[in-house]
């Protein structure tokens, strides 16, 4: 099965059992999922942080594209291409 | 070895809270000399191990056991676990909550439960648990599970009497809405290794599953994570048990030793010290039973010169000690072990005859009945 891309009207959010924390001891934040702690790096982090279930992609898009003052286009490939990797992993539903 | 080195804090511990189980798995990884209920640490022994763990810089927690549930202060633990900022994970048999008291536990912050399967066969889980109705009520609970909104992982531990129905067992878990299925073989220690017999595989059922467990991970992919977990002794390259030793897990026993891995004390001659004596940071640093296969340097031929001693760490101490009677050698799972196809001849041979009756997972007789006194009184 392939997942379908995600509407640029869907809500991306942490799935449950899943939590967004900063790991003291090690100076990082980090992904809490089941049996699973991941390290996002800079970018994916700005993502996740904004994937809170309410807002839209279209937004976290805009809102990432003029934050970094960058090509909206290929803001949208990563964020597409991150989501769509962590809905797979289920860290991500939409 | 220079003197000073960095060591990083573990990201998981296991906390078996109790030995008690209502259960009697013949593949439990607990010890074979099980824990009387008078020995356990108390709440506020566990709460201090809690946060001495978080400040550690631990950041899941695994409640376990034996069945942690049998412990009435459960959801004040999970309670503390979440104020300590600690991820918390319940892995529970299931027969023995009911939704209030899973629901006391969601509103203390759980995070996640994960649930053992025995089988979809309702008879032969309940001969492998040796519990009549085990599946009845397992069922119950996983559904209570999501309706009280907390996410679930079901475990499917697989050996020689439920292995041609793999398939079934994650279909089963996609229908009850787990996101997550572990499909694990039987690992061989504890009380697996004295059930070998009773529950090793031939190695064309072993191939036959890998097979369906890949097809299902096709078919289902984005509706449930397959965590597919191979058998060691039809296995050509060994597990980083644990991570490495003393690298990223540790173990609390229900009295208090902390372990680099739950079997570590079958290896002789290796001291486990308690968090009732030392704290659990001075116990992971510097404590003789996590020194002593930390890194590489205890490392044997053919590990030493190996580039992969930094990927599986040589493998699993236990198991190494299980079948060459060398806690220090490499694991006989690894191709390059000289001890390799005594493994698998072990495995070929028992999982081609009948098998045996099982032996099934007990406190000794004296044990069971200080525990029961325990458990009512
Ligand atoms: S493996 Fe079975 S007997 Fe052992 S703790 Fe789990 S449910 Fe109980
Ligand atoms: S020789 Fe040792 S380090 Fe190399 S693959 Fe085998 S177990 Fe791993």
């Amino acid at each position: 099965m392939t997942i379908p891309p995600l509407s640029s009207e869907a809500r991306p959010g942490l799935a449950p059992g899943v939590r967004l924390a900063f790991d003291k001891a090690r100076d990082q934040w980090v992904v809490l999922a089941p049996e699973r702690v991941l390290v996002p790096d800079e970018t994916a982090l700005e993502i996740l942080q904004r994937c809170n279930g309410t807002r839209q992609l279209d937004d976290i898009i805009n809102e990432l594209a003029s934050a970094y003052s960058a090509d909206r286009s290929e803001i949208e490939h990563d964020v597409r291409d991150l989501l769509a990797s962590l809905i797979e992993k289920r860290i991500v539903i939409a | 070895m220079s003197a000073v080195r960095t060591l990083s804090p573990p990201l998981a511990a296991l906390l078996e809270l109790t030995h008690r189980c209502p259960l009697q798995c013949p593949y439990c990884s607990n010890p074979l000399e099980l824990e009387r209920a008078k020995g356990e640490l108390s709440t506020a022994e566990w709460m201090r191990v809690l946060d001495e763990a978080s400040e550690l810089g631990i950041l899941q927690v695994h409640f376990s056991g034996g069945e942690p549930a049998v412990r009435r202060d459960l959801p004040d633990l999970v309670a503390h676990a979440r104020k300590a900022g600690l991820y918390s994970n319940l892995i529970t048999s299931g027969v023995t909550l009911d939704q209030p008291r899973l629901t006391k536990l969601a509103e203390a912050g759980l995070d996640h439960v994960q649930l053992s399967m025995q089988d979809v066969d309702h008879q032969t889980a309940a001969y492998i648990a040796n519990y009549p109705g085990v599946q009845g009520k397992k069922l119950a609970f996983a559904r209570a599970v999501r309706e009280v909104g907390l996410p679930l992982t079901i475990n499917a531990v697989i050996n020689r009497h439920n292995i041609t129905r793999v398939e079934r067992m994650i279909d089963l878990a996609v229908s009850l809405g787990a996101g997550r299925v572990e499909v694990a073989h039987a690992q061989y220690y504890g009380w697996a290794i004295r059930n070998r017999a009773a529950l090793m595989p031939t190695l064309a059922q072993v191939q036959e599953a890998t097979g369906r467990v890949e097809a299902a991970r096709e078919r289902l992919r984005g509706q449930i994570v397959i965590d597919y977990v191979l058998p060691d002794y039809y296995a050509r390259q060994p597990k980083a048990c644990m991570g490495g030793w003393g690298r990223q897990f540790l173990n609390i026993t229900p009295s208090g030793e902390v372990l680099p891995c739950h079997a570590a004390q079958t290896i002789p001659g290796l001291t486990f010290e308690s968090v009732r004596h030392r704290p659990l940071a001075d116990i992971w640093a510097r404590s003789e039973a996590f020194e002593t296969f930390r890194g590489t340097d205890w490392m044997p031929e053919p590990c030493r010169g190996c580039d992969q001693r930094e990927v599986d760490w040589g493998g699993c101490r236990c198991q190494a000690l299980a079948i060459t009677g060398n806690a220090a050698a490499t694991d006989p799972a690894c191709a390059l072990s000289s001890a390799h196809d005594a493994l698998r001849a072990l495995a070929d041979t028992a999982s081609s005859e009948p098998p045996p009756d099982f032996v099934y997972r007990r406190m000794s007789p004296q044990d069971s009945k200080a525990a029961l006194a325990t458990t009512t009184g």
